[in-house]
């Protein structure tokens, strides 16, 4: 086979990402040579299972991937707001809004709040590390193999371009011929194992290894959203596993699950994506809740109103949500009576997010904000999502739907929901538990500039596409010609510009806080307002997180503290602390399984079944393994709490 | 742990007798029987969740307490059947567009659905 | 964590890493059921849709099927006196029971790849039909499970042997024991939905 079969020929716009991709990787090569960092990159991050720097790099990856999958968007608005330019073709079009939509997300929303979760969880509830550190290092691998072999489609091999929804007949072999669909479906698949391995990795963590004295009614709301979402992960992964699998049977083996002879049922693909996919939506916006709840409570220096109300309503969100799927194919015909039945449990869902609503409002009520970054954030995704969540209630009313359906209403719905929700609770997620996790601040100033460019450009590129849904723009659209929908999207475009602009800032700020930034000395970062047990750790946080954790009979314990002057360390109470050793086997394993799947992508089976030997023998190697981990000694721990208290 | 010393195990014996017994009514109502296929469905459906029950409570520990894991094996079991109803009644209710479950119908009817749901499809 | 080692009570709960990882299993039987049932929910809407491949009726049989579904009970049966005779604190009686275990396991996949080999010759595969691909699919998702169990049991009794019983091998031990359990539970359930209504209807 020749090289030039199977990479992606013919586009300058490829080639000129090719060339830069080249140009970054040989850049990356040489300065990890040159400082000789090897060795460090390899003991240090490929290595680690300590959750808070595998939190990290599933953010670094995060980053990186909204900065593709905003490319992307960009690529598109181009596109809408000059038709006539040629800039993109059908074809490549058709690529660029299936990654924008898999990359944000599958590869961007869910791993931002599994890193943000990895850093913060643990600390919240005073534990050391989570239950299964090792997994941990295995999820995190899996998400990156599979997010990698997702990238490289559109150098080799071509993307996919079904849809990030893929719906059959369109997405089977027979009208997708050709590897494209199969990294879609590789891709998801590898990284979704690593989703439900996470799952149950937090989820035991949180139930089993709290400070204790903490019942689950003490934890922090953040903590909750993340037990709840984890609980959905878990009931909802297994579906995508099994969707994907069927259709990578029927497109590599030949069954006829989705398939137009043999009489297969394509529309089962889209009954079977959705009861994933409706989870999925919860699944990226109860975290997002969770960080506005906490950060929301701090600045404004109350405890969080109705915190049971809060929790109690995540739960029956969760619940609800596994009831509404077919509302995102109401127009495929299903009859009268299942398009009412799942329209008013879409309505349902309503209620509970309204209470939390009202709850957000009710703690601010009255006290005294302080108008920091993730505050800002806070602040606007609460008017911002509401829009979002009424067009929700819009969209779910079935014989309205075929109206909207399919149309810019829809696009400027889930932009509204996924942006102010899950971005905007990303961006204050990041900016809020930064200096736990590098040890400063991002500068202010800076951060308010990314707020605004951001949140403006936001409402400017997403407002006008409720009015061009309205005038019938349909969505996945590569010409628009038009006129009367030409003037709202060259404002939508430029909007967009200013999204863009806004991250750059934001980008620069990570460079700027680093060079400048004052560094941080006590670990209670916001002036003295935390409120839960984070903030009672010392920064840089001790990879052991606590030298002796702290009895919490309350929420948010650490007020209580600070006013008793007490902190969570106790040095006569100090013991040896047993921690987990570092390890390659899930970097290896995960790699084997890349192979594998990047094997199963271009049907090469002697590659898949080498991969999938590979990655048996490490589960094997794993079997046999009874590493047991090593003690931090006492004298260790005292050491270190003393430098890092100043005592 | 008194009946962890006994020889032979008794609550295991009792549930693989349950369970061989329920197999083979099952397996008799559905081949031997002359009941309504409908009963029948219903009857070795409700069977087979009481085998699950036998594995579960009889064989797999699902509630002892020893283990310290609290109420989540069977919280886990319980979500997990609950929403597997969810799952195939769901996909049945959602997907019977056009389509006539009544599978003991005569075959030459059912043909007719299907191609009458193909045709559905194109004139979408 | 480790210190914290309880003094009673089964070994596999002692300690927290083994009340934690017998929790993470029950986790991800939960998702195990789930995924079985995205199966069966596949099963149950393409049921019918046979195209010009041979229907169900024509090809199940309950004679083969009744034997498979004895060896699998009866080796989830003494699967659960491996466990008990791992509490009792018998190497020996857990390596008996558990190989016997393994030995009806083989006999169910025997049977079923005989099985399948069978409906294949009949003009019914993966690819006939609609129909055919997710009973091959559900039924060849228990089977890949029932494999994986084997070659994982065969690696927990290597360890065994070498290192006797401990709070660590009692936990796989404890742990395999549920997931084999669980694989006849998603067993009784295809045999009821599957075969038996297959043969009904």
């Amino acid at each position: 086979m020749h090289i030039t079969d199977i990479l992606v020929t013919g586009e300058p716009i490829i080639y000129g990402a090719m060339v830069s991709m080249a140009l970054v990787g040989i850049a990356l090569l040489f300065l990890l040579t040159y400082f000789k960092k090897w060795g460090w990159l390899w003991r240090e991050w490929l290595t680690t299972v300590d959750h808070k720097k595998i939190g990290v790099m599933y953010i670094l990856s995060a980053l990186l991937m909204l900065f593709r999958g905003g490319v992307d968007a960009m690529m598109m608005r181009v596109q809408l707001a000059f038709p006539d330019l040629g800039f993109l073709n059908s074809q490549h079009y058709n690529e660029i809004f299936t990654t924008h939509g898999t990359i944000m997300i599958i590869f961007m929303a869910m791993p931002f709040l599994i890193g943000l979760m990895n850093i913060i969880v643990p600390l919240q509830i005073g534990a050391r590390d989570f239950a299964f550190p090792y997994l941990n290092a295995l999820s995190f691998w899996s998400f990156f193999f599979g997010m990698a072999l997702f990238n490289i489609s559109f150098v080799i091999g071509g993307s996919p371009e079904a849809g990030w929804t893929s719906y059959t007949p369109l997405s089977g072999a027979a009208m997708s011929p050709g590897p494209g669909q199969n990294f879609y479906l590789m891709g998801l698949q590898l990284s979704g194992i690593g989703t439900l391995a996470t799952g149950i990795n937090l989820m035991v963590t949180i139930l089993k290894m709290r400070a204790p004295g903490m019942k689950l009614f003490h934890m922090p709301i953040f903590t909750w959203s993340t037990l709840v979402t984890c609980f959905i992960i878990v009931f909802a992964f297994p579906i995508l596993t099994v969707a994907l699998a069927l259709l990578t049977i029927d497109r590599i083996f030949g069954a006829q699950f989705f398939t137009l002879t043999g009489e297969g049922l394509p529309m089962m693909w889209a009954n079977l994506f959705w009861m994933w996919g409706h989870p999925e939506v919860y699944i990226v916006i109860l975290p997002a809740f969770g960080i506005f709840s906490e950060i929301i409570a701090t600045f404004a220096k109350k405890r969080l109103f109705g915190y049971h109300a809060m929790v109690w309503s995540m739960i029956i969100i969760a619940l609800l949500s596994f009831l509404v799927w077919v509302h995102h194919f109401f127009t495929m015909g299903a009859g009268a009576f299942v398009n009412s039945v799942f329209s008013i449990s879409t309505m349902l869902i309503a209620v509970p997010t309204g209470v939390k609503i009202f709850n957000w409002l009710a703690t601010l009520y009255k006290s005294k904000i302080e108008f920091t970054v993730p505050m800002l954030w806070s602040l606007a995704f609460i008017p911002s999502f509401i829009l979002g969540g009424v067009t929700g209630v819009m969209l779910g009313m079935a014989a309205a739907d075929y109206q909207f359906h399919n149309s810019y209403f829809l696009i400027a719905h889930f932009h509204y929901v996924l942006i102010a929700g899950t971005v905007f609770a990303c961006f204050a997620g990041l900016v809020f538990w930064y200096p736990k996790m590098f040890g400063h601040k991002m500068n202010e100033r800076l951060g308010k500039w990314a707020f605004w460019l951001f949140f403006f450009g936001f409402h400017v590129c997403f407002f006008p596409q409720y009015f061009l849904g309205l005038d019938g723009m349909p969505r996945r659209l590569f010409i628009t010609n038009v006129v009367e929908w030409l003037p709202l999207n060259v404002i939508s475009t430029v909007g967009a510009f200013g999204m863009g602009l806004g991250f750059i800032v934001f980008v620069y700020n990570v460079y700027y806080s680093f060079r400048y930034s004052e560094r941080e000395t006590t670990g209670d970062s916001w002036n003295g307002n935390g409120r839960t047990l984070e903030w009672a750790t010392t920064t840089p946080v001790p990879y052991y997180n606590f030298a002796t954790v702290p009895y919490v009979d309350e929420i948010d314990p650490y007020v209580r503290m600070k006013e008793e002057g007490k902190t969570t360390y106790e040095e006569s109470k100090v013991k040896p602390i047993h921690m987990p050793s570092y390890t390659g086997q899930p970097f290896i394993m995960m790699a084997f399984l890349g192979l594998a799947s990047f094997g199963l992508v271009f049907e090469w089976m002697y590659v898949a079944v080498f991969g999938l030997l590979g990655g048996i023998i490490m589960m094997i190697r794993r079997s046999f393994d009874y590493d047991d981990g090593y003690y931090v000694p006492v004298d260790e721990i005292k050491r270190t709490e003393k430098k890092a208290r100043g005592l | 742990m008194a009946h962890s010393n006994k020889r032979v195990p008794m609550n295991h014996v009792i549930g693989f007798i349950l369970s061989l017994a329920m197999t083979l009514v099952a397996a008799w109502a559905a081949i031997g029987s002359d009941l309504p296929v409908r009963w029948v469905i219903i009857g070795i459906m409700i069977l087979a969740l009481l085998q699950a029950g036998v594995q579960l409570f009889m064989f797999m520990h699902v509630t002892e307490a020893e283990s310290g894991n609290g109420h989540v094996p069977w919280n886990m079991m319980f979500h997990g059947f609950a929403l597997a109803g969810i799952i195939v009644a769901g996909s049945l209710f959602t997907m019977s567009f056009g389509f006539d479950h009544n599978h003991g119908g005569d075959g030459g009817e059912q043909q007719h659905e299907q191609q009458h749901e193909q045709q559905d499809h194109s004139g979408h | 964590m480790a210190a914290e080692e309880l003094k009673t009570g089964p070994l596999e709960y002692r300690t927290q890493e083994g009340q934690m990882g017998i929790m993470g299993f029950w986790i991800f039987l939960g998702a195990e059921v789930v995924l079985f049932s995205t199966l069966f929910a596949t099963y149950a809407v393409l049921f019918g849709r046979t195209a010009d491949a041979p229907l169900p009726s024509e090809l199940f049989e309950p004679g083969i099927v009744l034997v498979m579904t004895f060896l699998l009970l009866t080796s989830s049966f003494t699967c659960g006196l491996a466990i008990h005779e791992m509490r009792r604190g018998s190497v020996k009686g857990l390596t008996i029971w558990m190989a016997i275990t393994l030995a009806l396991g083989l006999g169910f996949l025997g049977f079923e790849i005989f099985e399948f080999v069978h409906y294949a010759h009949e003009g019914a595969t993966i690819q006939s039909s609609a129909f055919w691909s997710s009973f091959f699919i559900l039924a060849g998702t228990h089977g890949l499970h029932v494999t994986l169990g084997i070659g994982w049991a065969i690696l927990l009794l290597i360890q065994i042997k070498q290192r006797g019983l401990t709070n660590v091998t009692s936990r796989k031990f404890f742990i395999i024991s549920l997931y084999w359990h669980f694989l006849d539970v998603i067993w009784i359930f295809i045999f009821t939905s599957v075969y038996l209504i297959g043969m009904v209807i």
